[in-house]
């Protein structure tokens, strides 16, 4: 092997730095593990110093959890907020991606658009609550449309962004090799594109979560908004908190699941998550 | 053993079809931006088939002329033809050599980097692939071709630069400092292998450097540029010497102090210009 023939030995680095994180991935279970339970001391203090009215406590919660998972409902609500959830989520991304690549590479539908996108994304979406209903009914269609919403300008935004930092010699590159526009948008801008995408993506989901409860605020007979919103009703202050770190736990486990699909099935675009 | 390794010209060298270089024609160009005046009354010709240096200090408009070559930012005034025809939008018989392995797409495999061309043209696969593995060979890479690029040294990334380059037969090849940023003796190798490339390939190669070591191994004139802002052409040398050339050449080494002389003026009135003081 001559000099110029050695290769950099940065993939096999990287594979041998996960195989040490998965060493110390027993040391990281165990400073989780005692985080978590410092957290449910804390709670369990505070219980005990505002009493159930205020404070359900993590035993109480426990408990509610175990009646709610019974009789199906917690079950019922966190399909229910999933499916709105994820649906939503995947329109916006679906819309909000090739709206950015396109906005990002033409400067008239950029200089068009990007008022109304500058408008709306300062617009929570509980303020369109009302509207959603009126416009789209009380059912599925409602909920959904305003989970899009909430998705799709942060990918859009995030697309925008990476089209615009697209390394300028690539762009040069494909087009000295005869690439046209339509065509190095496919083979070059979109993969380029592709880590701003899907952190735009991440964002997005996490919106979707902070939304989902006023979502499902009006006319909604399951999901985990709706579990907060009746049993605030019931004065249930144990199905409250049970609701609440449903969709922690549900948040924190759909961006898990984003985070490994797409590190697995986009390595190659350089996604870093 | 890659082909790098071998004595410079030894063996048979497999090569794809000469093509006819083309030449270039620069009639009092300059190149502005906003206010900036980067390169002004160049008048140059770039002769088909030849190896020409563009060879001044760094920020003097080399690259900036060589862009325009490329079709990549229009002349402020002047007229540039490329075969007669005056230049617009891409230069289409160019291909273009970054200095940065950025210019590579990290997201296809090597054979795929250097089949975009082909591809872009609309080639069957099976034509593609023949193409790549063709030019991956031609540059020594035919045992790396299913790795992606940020698998890969500097070295063996400019070589995928340089062979995705030659697979779409440009008849003129424009080079920004493609050994810039590799280790010396990367360089000296990927210099040997370019000289070799370029006399079995037959087209015109614009190559711009720094190094003045590099522009006389290298190429048959060099065009020494005069520090910018508002660069132009200083003197044009020919370098009658035979290839493959070597560093320690008596030739070679006279016509280094020469071409040190008359650049070091230009060094030193660019580091002025950056503030700096300089005695070369």
């Amino acid at each position: 092997m001559s000099i110029v023939d050695r290769e950099v030995p940065q993939f096999t680095a990287a594979m041998s730095s996960r195989r040490r994180r998965g060493g110390a991935g027993l040391a990281l279970v165990g400073r989780y593990a005692v985080s978590l339970g410092m957290g449910v001391l804390v709670w369990y203090l505070l219980a005990l110093k505002y009493g159930p009215a205020l404070v359900s406590s993590p035993a109480q919660t426990a408990e509610a959890a175990w009646d709610l998972l019974r009789d199906g409902s917690l079950i019922e609500s966190v399909v229910a907020s999933g499916r709105r959830i994820l649906i939503g989520w995947a329109l916006g991304v679906v819309v909000g991606a090739p709206l950015g690549l396109v906005m990002g590479r033409v400067r008239i539908v950029r200089q068009l658009l990007d008022p109304y996108i500058e408008f709306f994304r300062f617009i929570p979406p509980i303020a369109f609550v009302t509207l959603a209903v009126i416009w789209f009914g009380l059912g599925e269609a409602s909920k959904i449309v305003l989970i899009f919403y909430t998705s799709v300008f942060i990918v859009t935004i995030n697309t925008i962004a990476g089209v615009l930092s697209v390394n300028e010699s690539k762009l040069r590159a494909a087009s000295s090799m005869g690439a046209n526009r339509r065509q190095t948008l496919t083979w070059v801008v979109l993969p380029s594109t592709v880590p701003h995408i899907v952190t735009g993506a991440r964002l997005a989901m996490g919106n979707s979560f902070l939304t989902i409860v006023s979502a499902e605020i009006v006319a909604a007979n399951v999901g985990l908004g709706a579990l907060i919103w009746q049993s605030r009703n019931y004065g249930r202050i144990d199905w409250v908190f049970v609701g609440i770190i449903t969709l922690g736990v549900l948040g924190f486990l759909f961006d898990r699941v984003l985070r490994l699909v797409a590190g697995k099935l986009l390595a190659r675009y350089a996604v870093k998550l | 053993m890659s082909v790098v390794t071998q004595a410079p010209g030894a063996g048979a060298v497999h090569a794809p079809g000469p093509v006819h270089g083309a030449g270039m024609a620069l009639m009092d160009v300059s190149i502005s931006f906003g206010d900036f005046r980067a390169v002004a009354g160049i008048d140059l010709d770039v002769r088909p088939g030849e190896f020409l240096c563009l060879l001044g200090p760094s920020g003097c408009g080399k690259s900036t002329l060589l862009s325009a070559m490329a079709g990549f930012v229009p002349t402020s005034s002047g007229t540039l033809t490329a075969e007669g025809t005056p230049l617009v939008g891409s230069n289409r018989d160019a291909g273009v050599v970054f200095q940065s392995s950025e210019a590579l797409f990290d997201w296809l495999t090597v054979r795929q980097n250097v089949s975009f061309g082909p591809r872009m043209r609309g080639a069957s696969r099976a034509e593609q692939q023949r193409i790549a593995d063709e030019y991956l060979s031609l540059v020594g890479l035919g045992h790396a071709r299913d790795k992606y690029p940020p698998q890969l040294s500097g070295g063996m990334r400019q070589r995928v630069q340089i062979a995705r380059v030659l697979a779409n037969h440009p008849r003129i090849v424009l080079m920004d400092e493609p050994f810039g940023a590799l280790d010396a003796q990367t360089r000296e190798v990927l210099q040997r292998e370019l000289d070799r490339i370029w006399r079995t390939s037959g087209c015109t190669v614009v190559f711009v450097t720094h190094d003045i070591d590099e522009a006389i191994v290298l190429g048959d004139r060099i065009v020494v540029m005069t520090a910018g802002p508002a660069a132009g052409i200083k003197t044009v040398r020919d370098v009658d010497l035979p290839r493959p050339r070597s560093r320690t050449d008596p030739a070679v080494i006279a016509l280094y102090e020469e071409l040190r002389e008359e650049i070091g003026a230009e060094v030193r009135e660019a580091l002025r210009g950056q503030g700096l003081e300089a005695d070369l």
